[in-house]
């Protein structure tokens, strides 16, 4: 290696490289034994402090996707509107007239578990600057949340902090929360709850952004908050399994502030408009060490920084923190030698401050200066390419094998349908997220036309006729019982609840949360979950253009249930074709698309009834669930449907349940089967739809459905007297009134948070 | 008639108010940006919701020092109509152009919903194409909505009939005697909590709000000649 300056061993204080190797002190930043050789290789010597950093930050899970890379290449990734799959900041999909959705989940599960209020914040700012950083303009968020058992008082601590954490983020920014999902579940989750959250934009064709630094001499600009010690090494607290010391790196949880986001949004969507950045990535996890690395990286060219002109927050800081800092609202620019001054202009005018704070350098080297030293000089391919890559083991589980001997199904059958139906209804998991959502501004941008507590919520856009469909699905008890089905269903079911809200589903991003991958039934979980996730995304026609792996999510030793959670968005051709769940009017008539068999295993009635969950989970036959929606579409699309509802969690009961109370109407409904009444009325059978339509529409509906081979009952009529009847072969089940299930649905969560008030242990 | 709606760092209903009077009015509408010091060539001005200045210190104490407030002052003592949407009622009461406060919700939660609202006064510009005793619906989303004034005040509002707006149904942050909203004594300054330019269309839930804009325009039709 050669080069003017030589790389300095220390600053200040810090272990000298020969200490670091010593006392394997690169182990306490996440570095394996072999990963540090490796790194010793890549540099021909021994690492200083901040290299040794700057590589633990690269190539932990979160940055590098080390333990997931093999795995996420079974995903589908492209497609014929896909503009911008995995690799950028968000995926990106044509959607017609020269504009395009943007679209990204990610995790920031560990930070929550911690300090909820500013994790879950965090977590809603970080996901927006990934997809303004795109050049899109952000037009809704969603989260999917997962908490343990709401009787623990720290659960309900969590739950009430997560919320009000997104709530400030997201309502201060001015971008509608508009969905969402929130299971409890007290076996899996209680120590380690997940916080997804998704952004949605949307940018035209030509304003589309990438994270790249080229052109040799072009300056980088660092623009937004000042760099503080907060979040230092965040990226691998991420990417460890939390334990009795987590408490300890409260540090690494990163503050929020969400009127400098704002100002931040504001002026980066101004140098978009202007045409004047070559490339923009967000200081998100890793901060500025991974936005540089990898706009370097992308753009094959090296970059050098000095990091003395880096706005700092501190006095002192060292390389190191200034390195591993993950301060929010920060964004990095590479632009046009000479443009620099316009820039400034737009950041001046939002009151944000910037600086020039290195240039694009010809080779590859990454090089970052301090107080006039060489603290750093690494082979940036070194960072992101060359990233440490295992296929670890994997194992059938024991439980898995146990579960075959299971019938769920036969073990329910003698419970009262009734009885039943008034426990599902009033379990949290089922009743109104209206606690959640009211807290969230779901209004704000005036787009949104279906609001939180339908099947997906819908985002008109402006001056256009179209419209976007978004959800967000994922069901770890069917993915822990059987991984493939359930990660078949996760996709298939955030499809169909897009397809019953009238959109054509276009792609999903997905946030993969998992235990441990070095435990071979984690890897187990994970391996199979993906295979069944990328059959039905192959099949649906729904490619992944991006999303986020979140791994060692295991408290004490007990991974989570394996939950991947897919986030779905659809097209809307025409407004006319907005749908929703909730029954309309007096005499439509109520068909059911699809069959029902005997699947209890995973199911709401059976956790609320035996407290566990065991057997195998509902089957999905992908060819049968692509039948069932195109089916829904044509029809909602024909103008023939009134009101559509997916059949998911709780089974026919529930769903009709919920369309008669969002419509405040009643329903009279006869089934017939051979199952027993209990069974057919909860059990979670895929790829099947209710819909409501006018009586002169039902032959269209049903011709439609026999030429797609989907099953289609007529199975009852929406009345006018607000009560729920169900018939089973002729026999009277259910009689209660809707206003009854609606304060039980409506009254759950309130309940459960009133227990007793919140306190933090 | 000609809207300004000035925009602070931090606003995030800027553009709903500006699309709400293209869509309802046609008017022609401008941005103002808070720097701005010169509103003399508008008729009536939105000061939008958001969250001005990241609400630091208080809800709209930092707007209320902002260069373009001096001139939303001057159109307001010029009898130009001006009208404060959550965020905005909030600037409105710290720049003491209505009286009281709003406080944090008592359940001390933010509360997004829509919101039954009731007319209390048909008589002012922002009004006159509502029944009084009419209710309409008009979504809310605050976290400091809890309108506060001390008796005095409360009195002095109710005799002068300024109270314009109260929650039908469940008060939804605490308020005083159920206000929503309350102009000044010369009728033409309102603040409101709720927000009508999300209630314009059907599609949003509720197109109530918009009746408040055509008031507004046919307000100054009949009267601008006079002003």
């Amino acid at each position: 290696m050669r080069s003017e300056q030589t790389v300095v061993e220390r600053v200040g204080l810090e272990p000298t490289p020969e200490m670091i190797r010593e006392q394997k002190l690169y182990r306490e930043m996440g570095l394996t034994d072999a990963e540090y050789d490796q790194v010793c290789g890549h540099l021909n010597r021994l690492p200083n402090w901040t290299e040794v950093g700057i590589y633990s930050v690269m190539w932990s899970e979160h940055c590098s996707y080390k333990n997931s890379k093999p795995l996420l290449k079974k995903f589908p990734t492209e497609g014929p509107r896909v503009l911008q799959g995995p690799g950028e900041g968000a995926g990106v999909i044509d959607i017609g007239d020269g504009q395009a959705v943007v679209f990204k989940i990610e995790s920031h599960n560990h930070p929550s578990a911690i300090e909820p209020f500013q994790g879950a914040a965090t977590g809603v700012g970080g996901i927006i600057r990934d997809v303004f950083s795109m050049g899109a303009r952000p037009v809704a968020l969603l989260n999917s949340l997962r908490f343990g058992d709401l009787r623990n008082p720290r659960v309900r601590y969590l739950f009430e902090q997560v919320v009000a954490g997104i709530a400030h983020y997201g309502n201060c920014i001015g971008i509608p929360t508009v969905g969402g999902e929130v299971v409890f579940d007290g076996d899996s989750y209680e120590g380690n709850p997940l916080v997804n959250a998704m952004c949605v934009g949307i940018l035209n064709h030509d304003e589309l952004q990438k994270g790249v630094a080229i052109g040799v001499g072009n300056p980088v600009i660092y623009v937004g908050a000042s760099t503080g010690r907060d979040g230092i090494h965040g990226a691998t607290f991420a990417s460890e399994e939390l334990n009795e010391s987590s408490e300890e790196k409260r540090p690494a949880v990163q503050v929020g502030d969400p009127f400098m986001e704002k100002l931040l949004l504001e002026a980066c969507l101004e140098m978009v408009q202007k045409g004047i950045l070559i490339g923009i990535q967000d200081m998100g996890a890793a901060g500025l060490t991974c936005s540089s690395a990898e706009m370097a990286q992308k753009g094959e060219h090296g970059l050098e920084m000095n990091l003395d002109l880096v706005p700092q927050r501190e006095e002192g800081m060292t390389p190191y923190e200034i390195m591993l800092s993950e301060s929010q609202e920060r964004m990095l620019l590479v632009v046009e030698a000479g443009r620099e001054d316009e820039i400034k202009a737009i950041c001046d005018k939002w009151g944000l401050q910037s600086a020039v704070v290195g240039r694009v350098t010809e080779g590859n080297r990454y090089r970052l200066f301090h107080q006039g030293k060489l603290v750093a000089d690494i082979p940036v391919n070194t960072l992101v390419d060359d990233a440490p890559v295992y296929v670890r083991e994997e194992r059938v589980p024991q439980y898995y094998e146990e579960n075959a001997k299971r019938r769920p199904e036969e073990e329910l059958a003698d419970i009262d349908p009734l009885a039943a139906l008034t426990k599902v209804m009033s379990s949290v998991n089922i009743g109104s997220k209206r606690w959640v959502y009211e807290q969230y501004d779901h209004m704000v941008r005036t787009s949104t036309a279906v609001r939180p507590g339908s099947d997906a919520a819908v985002v008109v856009i402006r001056g256009t006729e179209k419209g976007l469909a978004m959800s967000t699905d994922g069901n770890g008890r069917y993915v822990y019982l059987d991984p493939v089905q359930g990660g078949r269903i996760a996709v298939a079911e955030s499809a169909r609840n897009v397809v019953c809200s009238g959109a054509e589903p276009l792609g999903i991003t997905d946030c993969l949360n998992f235990g441990s991958p070095e435990k071979p039934e984690v890897y187990w979980q994970i391996s199979k979950a993906i295979d069944g996730m990328a059959e039905a995304c192959r099949v649906l026609e729904t490619p992944v253009v991006g999303g986020n792996v979140s791994l060692y999510n295991e408290t004490k030793g007990n991974p989570i249930y394996p939950t991947p959670v897919v986030g779905m968005v659809g097209l809307v051709q025409k407004r006319e074709h907005i749908t929703t769940q909730a029954f309309k009017e007096d005499g439509d008539v109520i068909l059911l698309l699809g069959d029902t068999y005997a699947e209890l295993g995973g199911s709401e009635l059976q956790h609320v009834v035996t407290g566990q969950i065991s057997g195998r989970p509902p089957a999905c036959d992908l060819q049968k669930e692509l039948a069932v929606q195109q089916t829904v579409l044509a029809a909602i699309r024909s103008g023939w449907v009134k009101s559509a509802h997916d059949v998911s969690e709780g089974g026919i009961a529930v769903a009709l349940a919920e369309s008669c109370i969002c419509g405040n109407r009643g329903a009279a409904v006869s089934l017939e089967t051979d199952l027993a009444p209990v069974v057919h009325l909860f059990s979670e059978s895929q790829s099947r739809v209710i819909l409501s339509v006018k009586a002169d529409a039902v032959a269209d509906v049903m011709k439609l459905a026999e030429a797609k081979g989907v099953a289609c009952r007529q199975i009852g009529t929406v009345t006018e007297k607000e009560e729920l009847i169900i018939h089973i072969n002729g026999e009277q089940v259910i009689q209660q009134d809707v206003a009854y299930l609606s304060k039980q649905w409506e009254e759950a969560i309130p309940c459960a948070m009133k227990a007793s008030s919140t306190s933090t242990n | 008639m000609r809207f300004a709606v000035p925009i602070f760092p931090g606003s995030n209903c800027d553009y709903d108010c500006i699309h709400a009077v293209e869509d309802i009015l046609g008017e022609p509408v401008a941005p103002v940006w808070h720097h701005d010091t010169d509103l003399s060539s508008f008729d009536a001005v939105i000061l939008p919701g958001g969250f001005s200045y990241g609400d630091y210190l208080r809800c709209g104490a930092i707007a209320r020092f902002s260069p373009v407030m001096a001139a939303v002052k001057e159109a307001a003592a010029a009898g130009k109509l001006v009208i404060g949407i959550c965020n905005g009622f909030q600037v409105l009461c710290e720049s003491g152009l209505l009286p009281g406060a709003l406080m944090r919700n008592n359940h001390l939660k933010f509360r997004c919903d829509i919101q039954p609202i009731r007319i209390e006064n048909n008589q002012t510009p922002f009004t006159c194409a509502y029944e009084n005793g009419q209710v309409i619906r008009i979504p809310i989303a605050h976290g400091e909505g809890n309108y506060y004034c001390d008796e005095a005040t409360l009195a002095e509002l109710k005799a002068n009939n300024q109270i314009v707006f109260r929650y039908a149904g469940e008060n939804p942050n605490g308020s005083v005697d159920d206000i929503a909203g309350i102009c000044n004594k010369a009728g033409n300054v309102l603040g409101m909590m709720p927000h009508p330019e999300r209630a314009i269309f059907d599609w949003m839930g509720s197109d109530d709000g918009k009746y408040l804009f055509k008031s507004m325009l046919q307000y100054w039709k009949e009267n601008s000649r006079a002003v």
